[in-house]
């Protein structure tokens, strides 16, 4: 019924409950060992002695977004390449100019953002 | 039966972290659970035998799409009090809207069936022991699905057209770096070599740097309206 591949994954598993269990030993740890004295002085934001000037929730610039979009975007077009590299012995010339195009489309995303200036930093 | 644990911990995990998705108030803790919920998803593709999607939800969703959500979170302009504000006003319509999707839903469901080959299907998701996951994704995607891998293209591109369209704007102010400039500077036009007599004093003989050109001193005087760095102390 499992997957043969599973075994390969195993060392992985091992290494997911053993950091379940330090994280779960490191916090418990301190909830059952530490001193507690709680006050709320000590959760109140500390800036220099004196009163914080704005909030921390401030908005981000939309660039951000822009870089991340761009970011996911090739991140994409390189999924896409793995499988093609793995397979292109099978898959054959129609496969090979298949992604030729596929990334055909994308390079003149790439040159359009490019030439409008989204990659560069003020 | 070390599969089966796994997957009813890794389904336990995912569920809960979808809930608190929905109900944390914090926005940034809701995306921290959201990843939470992708790693849990992949490890059921894992064990569903689907080892590309796996890696492929972990690099995209996690290392990509979390960071965007992070991003739009931070973008918000989140106000708990204004958000608050009209709960009681808006209740009976948002309880309505969600009252029709829940009976939709129920209708989907009431009228579910499992194709009868698919609990045989599940089990052999490649073909054959010997081809892995992504081989067998290969040997399809590009050529029998040529249509749907160059739409996937096309929709890339309309994509980053689409973002680029609508968050790139010029800010007057500021100076963008020309390499060509400054490649092509030569010392003749920048540097001055000059010979003061002892005891002159840099003022008296007007050496001293020239006035920034009009433009420039504009640039300087306008404040910083957009500094991250602003509030550091």
């Amino acid at each position: 019924m499992t997957q043969p591949l599973l075994a390969d994954y195993f060392p992985i598993l091992v290494f997911l409950v053993i950091a379940g269990g330090v994280a779960a030993a490191m916090v418990g740890g301190n909830l059952l060992l530490a001193r507690r004295k709680p006050d709320p002085e000590k959760l109140s934001p500390y800036e220099c002695g004196f009163e914080p000037f704005g909030d921390t929730r401030r908005r981000f610039d939309v660039r951000f977004y822009l870089v991340a979009i761009l970011f996911i975007i090739f991140d994409l077009e390189v999924a896409f390449l793995f499988p093609w590299a793995v397979g292109l012995g099978e898959i054959g010339w129609f496969g090979f100019w298949s992604m030729m195009a596929f990334l055909l489309v994308l390079t003149v995303g790439f040159l359009y953002e490019w030439r409008k200036g989204a990659l560069e930093w003020e | 039966m070390l599969a089966a644990v796994a997957f009813y911990a890794f389904s336990a995990v995912l569920i809960a972290s979808a809930a608190m998705v929905v109900v944390a108030r914090n926005p940034v803790h809701s995306v921290l659970f959201l990843i939470l919920a992708f790693f849990n998803a992949a490890g059921l593709m894992l064990i569903a035998g689907g080892e590309f999607l796996a890696m492929i939800l972990v690099i995209v969703y996690v290392g990509a799409v979390a960071v965007l959500f992070l991003f739009v979170v931070m973008m918000l302009d989140v106000d708990f009090a204004r958000m608050r504000e009209g709960f009681q006003r808006y209740a009976p319509v948002g309880a309505l809207v969600g009252g029709v999707l829940l009976v939709e839903l129920l209708f989907v469901l009431g009228s579910w069936r499992f194709a009868p080959e698919a609990p045989g299907l599940r089990l052999s998701p490649n073909p054959g022991a010997t081809v892995g996951n992504t081989e067998a994704l290969a040997r399809i995607l590009y050529t029998d699905n040529v249509l749907l891998f160059q739409a996937a293209g096309v929709i890339l591109l309309v994509a980053m057209i689409g973002a680029i369209v609508l968050t790139l704007r010029e800010r007057p102010g500021t100076r963008r770096q020309v390499i060509a400039a400054q490649v092509a500077r030569a010392p003749a036009e920048t540097v001055v070599l000059r010979q003061v007599p002892i005891g002159a004093g840099l003022k008296n003989i007007g050496i001293l740097r020239p006035p920034p050109a009009a433009e420039e001193r504009e640039a300087l005087s306008e404040p910083e309206r957009h500094g991250h760095g602003g509030g550091h102390h």
